[in-house]
């Protein structure tokens, strides 16, 4: 078997491997956490009768190694189950929750990805001129700026002055596409400024690492073109770090963007697994939390594997 | 001059002119603001609702684990679903009075121990079933029965038999109860099919509109039903759409950009500068709702009632009124009732703040000086941590050594509020002073919060449930009510006003203090005066 | 040598906003929780940049909230660069099932949103500003981990790291002599990037509500009070967020020039 293939099934071994640990991670977290759900659903209003009747009828009353067993049981038949607290079928609301959050971070990807590493680039091409200072001052503020604080700002200006976009960026399967788009064209924007600059840094640094090699040197006494010395050898060799980062952020966009779901009241899967982790529901939180763990470990397989491919050396181990 | 007037107000509620404009040319005309306004709601009156289009809200209070069996409702969002599709016995109206809905009247005994609805015929279930007083009886012995996980299983602990007689459903009580019919208009007894008990969650009802879409923690639309019985009064709205906007800021702006036409809970620090802003009105009304600093009376060292005297009397209730609610409510007097409550005794005294008091009751109470932990969190009430910290300042002024301890909103009604000994909270009020008693303040009660347990408070309460004669009634509230604000744990600073906004083509709005919005029936009773 | 002009802004405003936060309770004109005027008043004589809203001395509580805000972000950096490097170096140069052990683990950690992690560990322990520091470093760590065992890895496998080891020279003398000085660029460059996710971190915590205890706040915190005025113009929310906005691109640049700095030490071009 050719190494590499060796290595990739050796990764997706440990992925499978380490969403199971995360699964009994999840569980144990939220099992510990103070209150239960039947505590949580009746709220100010629960009398100990109500409490009493609703965790026998939820099922509470089980040890909590039993319940897990059952959960992961259902789970290997593709059973996520039924959330504790309002009865519906998981699998149904999170189906339509998971592809709102990929529809938001697939756009916001598009535009941000090929955005920071064109502006890497052009800062690294221009390094220390102006187009640099000001890529690197503009992307630095956007990123210094609390991202309710850019959302807010651009609720302000965009929505309410201008009335050019919504403010709420709740979507539906009845809208357009052309809808949707301009329902989540704020939100957009403030995740593209919140990821950009991560990227871009990221991306400056690490061509102008491989820049002091000895084979730029060489390169540029051949008589290169600074573009064509980017593109042909620094660019490549700073592939690795370039592509972490941007799996980095691509697993943010997917997994971290609970607060632009609060302030846009968009509805993707950080506000649905919020909800569910104030109210103690654990099959939603260990079905959230399984589809978050599957996420980050493919994003980091293709990180891993991308790096590997990158890198002559590791291509090609002695 | 008047048929100007006329013809401006007109304008008006046909949205070709907003509400400020007409005040100003009004007030050109020589009108005083006051006369204007009232002009105006004559003016929409003399309009009749518009029938058609879809109304929009954006409330907060809503999240993705919410369902609508009307057993499990705790929150504002699912409380508007709840009007949507459903209706009770009887409503409380905005005058306090009693209005029949599913029964078409209600009879009580001498001994108030007996009461009988007399239940409306031929109103249809969405189902297309019509309602029958079984249908009443079997609901409302979901919420009353052993398996109940309801969250008016509380109220309905006194009633010791329930029976359907013709065309009448009866209650019977162990002890008198003069306020029962008031009970039945919790919003939790939405009159289901089968009572409920197949399929709780169904929201099928004998309210104006039918459930759309239903996407817990985003939205919830709904669509009129033609076969209403009452649309005259509800359901002007061709369709009605809940957007569920938990954060403030957003909550404003949607309404702003004009993408909702009604929003609740507008935060009292911004509610006079969102005024402001064109298209749009915010409404207040002064209400039951109260903001608390809750004491457990029999945990140390607030089983000592000279330190609870100096933390009442440390509170400066205008300063928080003014702060934290700017001037959108009103100051408290540590006893649960307001002048919004039939039968309260105004004459009682109003605690003032006084540093001095505080300093010799706490200087009476001997207590060793060290921290006095207070629990907030900004879930606790609009404005809990800012409250908090004016409430140390002020304390500290006096000697106290108050400390505040921010929790989070995650757990906060499970692991502090009832557990610990000193935290924030709030009530909602309740329609009549004996149920706001009986539910915090009775010995027995589950929501006894301050553990406020003195047996001849009980008595009294009871005793003022079966008394029908009303000055005697007041009398022994009036006494209870005094020695709430002396002896309670109940630090009670000051009453919110419900604050709202509705844009300027949402007409039929008016004040309705038992709840937000119109009682959260905004949506079902105003119409769009440009659909 | 020269120091850049950018590098001296950057200098000058780091050093400041520290100064100012070493020193608070002697610039301050208020106390940080003492009620001084009404609500939301505009900038004056008396209160510099007006009142927050409930009539605290906004310019006061700027001055404590940079001292909160600056002492935990440096606390949680250092714990999460220290933490996060030396156990990335030495994955990467171990190796074999200790890399493997040490990488999954990480890979757990991280698989698990860490706001969402942060919330469920701050409704079981007290919200203190020590259970605050090492939430956010050790959290953090696992992204400074993934950053220098890529780097690393990369230079393990060069030859001047091989010559070392079959020299028979220790994991520690190759980390510290060989790994961290070629290391070096990047992780400075994401040293201030860290920072700055540590300040609008414990910003986050404090809009859910989880940060620090009131009546202290960070500059994150004050935002989160102010916020409702945004919309109506009132600028109470925005100064703080100036500040976080000016102290993170200080940091910068002086982590640039540091990123400078040190490629010119290795003799290559400035």
């Amino acid at each position: 078997m050719h190494p590499i293939v060796k290595l990739v099934a050796q990764r997706l071994a440990l992925g499978l491997l380490l969403l199971f640990a995360a699964s009994i991670l999840i569980f144990a977290g939220t099992s510990i956490l103070p209150g239960d759900v039947a505590q949580q659903i009746l709220g100010q209003a629960a009398t100990p009768e109500a409490l009493e009747n609703l965790r026998r009828e939820l099922g509470l009353n089980e040890p909590a190694v039993t319940r897990y067993f059952s959960w992961l049981g259902g789970i290997l038949q593709g059973d996520l189950g039924t959330a504790l607290t309002n009865g519906r079928d998981i699998a149904e609301s999170l189906s339509s929750r998971l592809s709102n959050t990929l529809f938001l971070a697939f756009w916001a990807a598009v535009i941000a990805v090929p955005l920071a590493i064109f502006l890497g680039l052009l800062a690294v091409r221009y390094k220390d001129r102006w187009p640099d200072k000001i890529i690197s001052g503009v992307t630095l503020t956007t990123i210094s700026i609390p991202e309710f604080m850019i959302g807010y700002v651009l609720i302000y200006w965009v929505s309410i002055k201008w009335g050019m976009f919504s403010s709420v960026a709740i979507i539906n399967d009845s809208m357009t596409l052309g809808q949707k788009l301009n329902a989540i064209a704020i939100p957009v924007m403030v995740l593209t400024l919140v990821v950009l600059a991560h990227m871009m840094r990221m991306t400056r640094a690490a061509i102008l690492n491989v820049m002091q090699s000895a084979y730029i040197e060489t390169a540029e006494l051949k008589g290169l073109g600074m573009l064509k010395i980017i593109r042909k050898h620094a660019f490549p060799n700073a592939i690795a770090p370039i592509v972490n980062v941007v799996m980095l952020n691509l697993a943010y966009l997917v997994v971290g963007v609970v607060v632009v779901e609060v302030v846009f009241a968009y509805p993707g899967m950080g506000q649905y697994l919020v909800d569910h982790v104030s109210k103690r529901d654990v099959p939603v939180v260990q079905a959230c939390g399984l589809i978050f763990a599957a996420v980050y470990i493919g994003l980091n397989l293709i990180a891993d594997i991308v790096s590997i491919l990158a890198n002559p050396r590791l291509r090609h181990p002695k | 001059m008047n048929d100007q007037l006329k013809h401006l107000s007109e304008r008006v509620t046909k949205g070709l002119m907003t509400r400020r404009e007409f005040v100003g040319r009004a007030a050109a005309l020589g009108v005083t603001a006051a006369v204007a306004n009232s002009m105006l709601a004559t003016a929409a009156k003399a309009e009749g609702p518009v029938k058609g289009g879809t109304i929009k809200i954006g409330a907060s209070g809503g999240e993705s684990t919410n369902t609508q069996d009307p057993a499990l409702t705790a929150s504002e969002v699912p409380l508007y679903n709840l009007r949507h599709w459903g209706e009770t016995l009887v409503d409380v109206g905005a005058d306090g009075s009693l209005e029949m809905r599913m029964a078409e009247s209600v009879e009580g005994t001498a001994d108030a121990k007996k009461w009988v609805f007399k239940i409306r015929k031929g109103i249809p279930f969405s189902n297309g079933k019509d309602m029958t007083p079984d249908d009443v009886l079997m609901t409302m012995q979901r919420h009353s029965n052993e398996d109940s996980q309801s969250g008016a299983l509380g109220i309905m602990r006194g009633i010791e038999n329930m029976a359907v007689d013709g065309d009448n459903f009866v209650v019977e009580l162990s002890t008198g109860n003069a306020d029962l019919p008031y009970l039945m208009a919790d919003y939790h007894l939405m009159i289901q099919p089968g009572g409920g008990m197949d399929n709780p969650g169904a929201g099928i009802g004998t309210g104006p509109y039918t459930i759309e879409f239903d996407e817990p923690g985003v939205r919830h639309g709904f669509k009129r039903r033609d076969d209403y019985w009452d649309s005259e009064n509800r359901g002007h709205a061709e369709f009605s759409e809940q957007l569920v906007l938990n954060d403030a800021t957003a909550r404003t702006a949607a309404l702003q950009s004009g993408q909702v036409h009604m929003i609740n809970r507008v935060d009292p620090k911004v509610a006079g500068l969102l005024d402001r802003a064109p298209n749009l009105t915010v409404k207040s009304v002064a209400g039951r709702g109260h903001y608390v600093f809750i004491m457990h009376v029999d945990t140390a060292p607030f089983d000592n009632n000279e330190l609870r005297l100096a933390l009442k009397y440390a509170i400066n209730r205008e300063e928080m009124v003014d702060k934290i609610l700017r001037g959108y409510g009103s100051i408290g007097n540590d006893m649960p009732i307001n002048g919004s409550y039939p039968l309260f005794d105004d004459t009682i005294p109003q605690r003032e703040f006084s540093l001095e008091k505080a300093a010799e009751h706490y200087k009476k109470s001997g207590h060793d000086g060290s921290p006095i932990i207070l629990r907030t969190a900004d879930g606790a009430f609009p404005g809990a941590v800012d409250a908090a910290a004016l409430f140390q300042q002020s304390a500290q002024a006096a000697g106290i050594p108050l400390e505040i301890k921010r929790e989070p909103n995650d757990g906060y009604w499970s692991e502090v509020w009832n557990v610990q000994p000193f935290c924030a909270s709030y009530w909602g009020g309740r329609p009549v002073q004996d149920q706001m008693y009986s539910t915090a303040y009775l010995s027995t009660a589950d929501w006894n919060d301050t553990r406020f347990k003195v047996p001849e408070f009980d008595e009294m309460l009871l005793a003022a449930r079966a008394e029908i004669d009303e000055a005697k009634r007041k009398d022994i509230y009036s006494k209870m009510g005094r020695m709430l604000r002396d002896e309670g744990g109940l630090i009670l600073p000051m009453f919110n006003d419900f604050v709202g906004a509705i844009g300027n083509n949402v007409g039929g709005y008016y004040d309705d203090p038992n709840g937000p919005l119109m009682n959260n029936k905004a949506p079902i009773k105003c119409w769009l005066t440009d659909a | 040598m020269r120091i850049p002009i950018s590098a001296l802004i950057g200098l000058f405003f780091t050093g400041l906003f520290f100064v100012m936060a070493i020193i608070a309770p002697l610039i301050a004109p208020y106390g940080m929780a003492e009620v001084v005027g009404d609500v939301w008043e505009a900038p004056s004589d008396k209160f510099l940049l007006g009142t927050d809203s409930i009539g605290r001395d906004l310019l006061s509580r700027m001055i404590y909230g940079g001292q909160t805000t600056i002492f935990i972000a440096t606390a949680a950096t250092i714990l999460s660069f220290v933490t996060g490097s030396v156990l990335g170096f030495f994955a990467a140069v171990s190796g074999g099932w200790v890399d493997q052990v040490i990488s999954r683990f990480v890979d757990l950690i991280m698989s698990i949103p860490s706001l969402i992690f942060a919330l469920v560990v701050l409704s079981v322990m007290p919200t203190t500003i020590p259970i605050l520091i090492i939430l956010m470093g050790l959290l953090d760590s696992t992204r400074v981990y993934r950053l220098a065992r890529a780097v690393a890895v990369d230079i393990t496998v060069m030859d001047y790291v091989e010559a070392a080891r079959l020299r028979g020279e220790k994991i520690g003398w190759i980390i510290f002599r060989e790994t961290l000085p070629n290391a070096l660029s990047p992780l400075v460059a994401e040293m201030g990037l860290r920072f700055i996710f540590m300040v609008l971190f414990v910003s986050t915590l404090s809009f859910l509500g989880l940060g620090v205890q009131p009546p202290q706040a960070d500059w994150g915190g004050i935002v989160k009070e102010n916020k409702e005025g945004i919309n109506y113009g009132i600028s109470a929310a925005l100064y703080p967020a100036y500040a976080i906005a000016i102290l993170c691109i200080s940091i910068n640049l002086v982590a640039d020039w540091v990123l400078n700095r040190t490629t010119s030490l290795k003799g290559g071009r400035g």
